[in-house]
């Protein structure tokens, strides 16, 4: 029972991680209908971006409000540069543009940086706590905690303020939205550059337990997917809950079913995308969609 | 029409297809062994991005995971030929077959999901994979993976080779040979594929799914069906594969090559016949080129070829990627098609603009 | 016609050869492959990209070490080393192209340090086809040194993980002999080598092990195994785990108030990795690793005149990192190339070089190694390193405990 519960502990945990990258795909999808594969790169970098920060003496909490106006800024570049010039082109060009950027922030942060895994600081101590007999770190709860902050702020911003009601307009009906006057363009932009600060919170606050090195957001990215997939990919709570699914069942399922083992985590995740998109396509929390023909 | 008249009047473009087959029948004989052995490697990756471009260009679903279908196939071929020692030529067919049918099963849930979703859940594939492969230990040699020696030329084979280049005929030039016939007849089959009723609807399921519906076409028949075709060329890829490099295993079947097969399907042009064999020059000659050629060429500014050096090809596709489908989503056979029409325009004349004739539809011959 | 003309050349090259022979007042010289009268080119294919980019560096210090060389002696014998480096990804597929390219078409002497178990087994073959050396194999499988004789042309250096898990058993036999065993492993050839290694060893106290886990490099934390290790009674944990997964492991497992005695492969020991685990929380007691290079981290190193050599050539690379345990394994392993290179004199054939490196080697004096290592092959032995020295971790660094343990013989 003990070690059960301890599973399910270190699954809460490991899902935070999760559930952090994945508020930042939910947010991409909310702004524009589409996953981007570039994410965990994009918050990879950032992360990067605010080590180099703290490695020329800045303090941690500047450079953590630093990082997240430069990944803002730099979502909104990447969305002007590279991603309106194939607004209006089908799926299958985004997705391709973005598995290209996805490749081109992994390449650049491995000849910049190189490979070897550094340490990066968490505002939390490393030390344990005991929740009913089952132990976690400070840091654990820290990613769990600074996530939750972030889903509320996304909540918020999505359903009870206007930009986010524009920007949700604007990603599912273009047209209606340009006639009523709104810079769809632009609020595409704004849904990139919050993306990419979502996800930069999400590396910082990951960095110090998964190490910084150019691959860390590499298998992490589809834990995400599942974690968002599973959670309804337009619901900020479903990520979150997703993303807590996911850890404990990849924990679990390593631990108590004999054919899955230690070394079939990720091929679980891939089941649980299998199994929703198949079952339940629109997840937990999200609302069937019809779509007109 | 007689045989005569039909190659007298038969379009320039089937001359040009002549000189390519010519070009690469002829190929081994002026390169050296082991760069017939590379070449080999591109053709092998252009049957593959054939099959990828059948299922994404031809019926319009997007599958980033063909690296696990090549895979199938390899330790198909590998498994038959060092466990139940068949000879290798032998087991490229059931291996393509094999991997085409487990594509066709793919095919069925694959029918429930948008294209973003199948492309993350194929991707999800891709990734995942080597682990996969790993599991059966006994069947798949587990990490170790499965050892290909190297097969021999048979006799006649050896002897024409002899007869017409005066050396012997080595195991890699055998392999390239045995890659392009594979090739040749797998792209006369696309092509006959992508002109005749199956390719018509696949076409129409790709560019309005309701319409093709509501014209009577088989969805679900015709998607699955391209799911199966694709994977069996990409079996056919991943078999011969084996052949060539002499060694499978999870290692060698990385993420990174299904993401070469798209960005090769891609660069070459979706939905064109062509373009897959484009594609896969492309993809697979960048890496080493821009690691070994780019540096030696004095022409580059010294500090963009160390930088393309060390940057390594991840950069380079990356970039290259966003541009084509910036720029040139056509891929190379879009830029070359335009540029030709525009070429012709311009000779034709005014007489063009006032009837309006457009010129035909490159994808009906 | 075409008979006339290959005539002639046959007569000309005859003159040549004939020149080169009788002409020079220097001793006769033997080529081949490779070799001209100012050069030795050496070729290499590691990953520098890709998932295991980070053992890159090793090439880039080896090619330190050779530049090194060039310039302060001239090269080997007035011949300077060129080392082409190609990047493999990792992945064993593009390792035989561009071996290949190497042999066929750079005509390289050999091909040194080639990095990867899957990655050079894959080239076994046609390398020993081909008889072009493969030497000094940047990897610990046993397989290198075993199978020397069905594969002569190739030959390992660093100490084989299953010999170094075999120290790990002696040591856990002797001083924790009621130990319950658990051990973490990467289900790859290495953590699948380490494993062997160790449960060799142990031989019938084997049944001292009471769990093992693996997991895969796609995992996202080892939390699940290390949890089922604790929950197993398990007192002594084993890591056969890359840095990237050793070091949150360690972390782990102060997180869940466990403190076993806790056994650290070689790869991961460099003090830095030590470090980061620290500074994440790791409480690091009772950490024992085997070691058989300098650390450059290591204090007690910082005056000994290897280490200077060391910090003298690292300089020659401006990527490397002069702290990184890598870089030193790089400059190390050149060194006995150099050796042999030096060794085989005049007569500078790949046969003879192979035979030294293979079968007559025995290089007591690398200024990398920990003092009394030696870098010996016999005709019966091919595993050259087989010695390291016990460490356990103190807190700050690591302690060289005892002395030297040989497994000579062993394996």
């Amino acid at each position: 029972m003990q070690e059960f519960l301890q599973q399910v502990v270190s699954g809460i945990a490991t899902g935070g991680i999760f559930a952090s990258l994945a508020l930042a795909l939910v947010l991409i999808y909310n702004a524009m209908g589409l996953v981007n594969f570039a994410q965990g790169e994009m918050a990879m970098l950032a992360t990067f971006a605010a080590y180099t920060l703290i490695n020329r003496g800045v303090s941690y909490w500047i450079a953590f409000p630093l990082t997240l106006v430069i990944a803002f800024a730099g979502g909104i570049a990447i969305q002007r540069i590279v991603i309106r010039p194939v607004e209006r082109a089908p799926i299958l060009t985004m997705v391709i543009v973005t598995l290209g950027l996805a490749t081109l922030v992994n390449g650049l942060a491995g000849f910049f940086f190189g490979y070897v895994p550094r340490s990066f600081p968490s505002p939390f101590s490393a030390q344990t706590v005991n929740i009913l007999g089952a132990l976690a770190s400070y840091q654990d709860l820290g990613v769990i905690a600074v996530t939750g902050v972030v889903l509320l702020a996304i909540y918020l911003l999505l359903q009870h303020t206007t930009v986010g009601l524009t920007m949700r307009a604007a990603a599912h009906h273009p047209e209606a939205s340009r006639l009523l006057g709104v810079r769809v363009s632009w609020m595409l932009a704004l849904g990139w550059g919050l993306a990419s600060a979502v996800g930069a919170v999400s590396g910082i606050m990951v960095a110090p337990i998964l190490l910084l090195e150019p691959n860390m957001m590499q298998t992490i990215i589809i834990y995400a997917f599942a974690a968002a997939v599973l959670g309804g990919i337009e619901s900020p709570l479903g990520a979150v809950v997703g993303g807590v699914i996911v850890g404990v069942t990849i924990n679990l399922a390593g631990a108590y079913l004999p054919f899955v083992g230690g070394d079939l985590q990720l091929a679980v995740a891939l089941a649980i995308i299998v199994a929703v998109l198949v079952l339940k396509p629109n997840g937990l929390f999200g609302r069937p969609t019809a779509r007109r023909v | 029409m007689s045989v005569l008249q039909r190659i007298r009047t038969a379009p320039p473009r089937y001359w040009l297809v002549g000189v390519v087959i010519l070009f690469f029948v002829g190929l081994p004989t002026v390169i050296d062994s082991f760069q017939a052995s590379e070449w080999a490697q591109a053709l092998i990756l252009a049957i593959a991005i054939m099959g990828l471009n059948i299922l994404v260009g031809y019926s319009g679903q997007l599958s980033l995971g063909h690296g696990a279908f090549m895979a199938l196939g390899a330790y198909t071929s590998a498994i038959l030929a060092h466990r139940y020692k068949m000879d290798y030529l032998l087991t490229i067919p059931i291996a393509g077959l094999l991997t085409g049918i487990v594509g066709f099963l793919f095919g069925v849930p694959a029918l429930r999901l948008s294209a973003l979703y199948l492309a993350l859940a194929s991707f999800a594939l891709a990734v995942v994979a080597p682990s996969l492969i790993k599991r059966p230990v006994e069947l798949t040699g587990g990490v170790h993976g499965i050892f290909v020696p190297p097969v021999d030329p048979p006799q006649f084979a050896k002897d024409a080779y002899a007869a017409v280049t005066g050396t012997a005929m080595t195991s890699d030039q055998w392999t390239y040979y045995v890659t392009l016939g594979c090739a040749l007849v797998l792209f006369w089959l696309a092509w006959n594929l992508v002109r005749h009723r199956a390719g018509r609807a696949m076409r129409a399921i790709r560019d309005g799914e309701v319409a093709a519906a509501a014209s009577g076409v088989n969805i679900a028949g015709y998607k699955t069906l391209a799911f199966g075709i694709s994977a069996l060329y990409a079996g056919i890829a991943g078999s011969l594969f084996g052949m060539a490099v002499g060694y499978v295993s999870p290692d060698t079947f990385p993420v990174a090559l299904s993401i070469q097969l798209i960005v090769g399907a891609v660069v070459g042009g979706l939905a064109s016949i062509p373009g897959p064999l484009l594609g896969g020059i492309f993809v697979y000659f960048l890496p080493i080129e821009s690691n070994q050629w780019v540096p030696t060429q004095t022409w580059i500014p010294s500090q963009i070829a160390s930088t393309v050096e060390k940057a390594g090809p991840a950069v380079s596709y990356g970039a290259v990627l966003i541009l084509i489908m910036i720029f040139a989503s056509n891929g190379i056979v879009g830029l070359v098609t335009a540029g030709y029409a525009r070429v012709r325009r311009r000779l034709r004349g005014p007489g063009d603009r006032e009837t309006g004739q457009t010129s035909p539809d490159p994808q009906t011959v | 016609m075409a008979k006339t003309g290959s005539r002639i050349a046959a007569i000309a090259a005859f003159l040549v050869t004939v020149a080169a022979c009788g002409g020079s007042s220097s001793a006769v010289v033997a080529t081949d492959v490779g070799i001209t009268s100012s050069s030795i080119l050496l070729g290499n294919t590691i990953a520098q990209s890709g998932p295991a980019a980070a053992y890159g560096t090793i090439a880039n210090g080896e090619n330190a070490y050779f530049t090194y060389i060039n310039n302060t002696e001239g090269g080997v014998n007035g011949r300077k080393i060129t080392f082409t480096i190609l990047d493999d990804g990792y992945n064993p597929a593009n390792t035989v192209t561009l071996t290949k390219q190497l042999v066929e078409q750079n005509k390289v002497f050999a091909i040194f340090g080639g990095l990867g178990t899957e990655a050079q087994t894959a080239v076994r073959d046609y390398m020993n086809a081909q008889k072009v050396p493969q030497l000094f194999v940047a990897t610990g499988a046993t397989t290198f040194g075993s199978d020397f004789s069905s594969y002569p042309y190739t030959i390992g250096w660093q100490p084989p993980y299953q010999g170094e898990a075999r120290i790990y058993a002696k040591d856990v036999i002797a001083k924790h002999a009621g130990a319950k065993i658990g051990i973490l492993y990467q289900n790859d050839s290495y953590g699948q080598d380490y494993l062997k290694g160790l449960t060799d060893g142990l031989g019938s106290n084997s049944s001292m092990i009471v769990d093992k886990e693996s997991y895969d490099v796609t995992a996202a934390s080892t939390a699940a195994q290390l949890v089922k290790l604790k929950a197993s009674g398990a007192d002594t944990l084993f890591l056969f785990t890359t840095p990237g997964f050793t070091i949150p492991a360690l972390v782990t497992v102060t997180k869940l108030g466990w403190a076993p005695t806790i056994y650290l492969n070689s790869v991961s020991n460099p003090q830095v990795y030590m470090g980061i685990a620290a500074k994440n929380g790791a409480a690091l007691k009772n950490v024992t690793s085997v070691g058989y290079l300098k650390d450059p981290t290591d204090p007690q190193w910082a005056s000994d005149s290897g280490m200077q050599l060391y910090k003298t050539v690292i300089a020659n690379c401006t990527t490397c990192n002069v702290n990184d345990g890598f870089n030193i394994y790089g400059v190390a392993s050149a060194w006995t190339m150099v050796d042999i290179l030096k060794q085989a004199g005049s007569n500078l054939t790949r046969s003879n070089v192979m035979s030294i490196a293979g079968s007559n080697l025995n290089e007591t004096n690398n200024p990398f190694l920990l003092p009394g290592v030696v870098v010996k092959t016999t005709s019966s032995d091919h595993h050259p390193i087989m010695q390291e020295q016990v460490i356990t971790w103190s807190g700050t660094g690591w302690t060289l405990q005892g002395s030297l343990i040989n497994e000579r013989g062993t394996i």
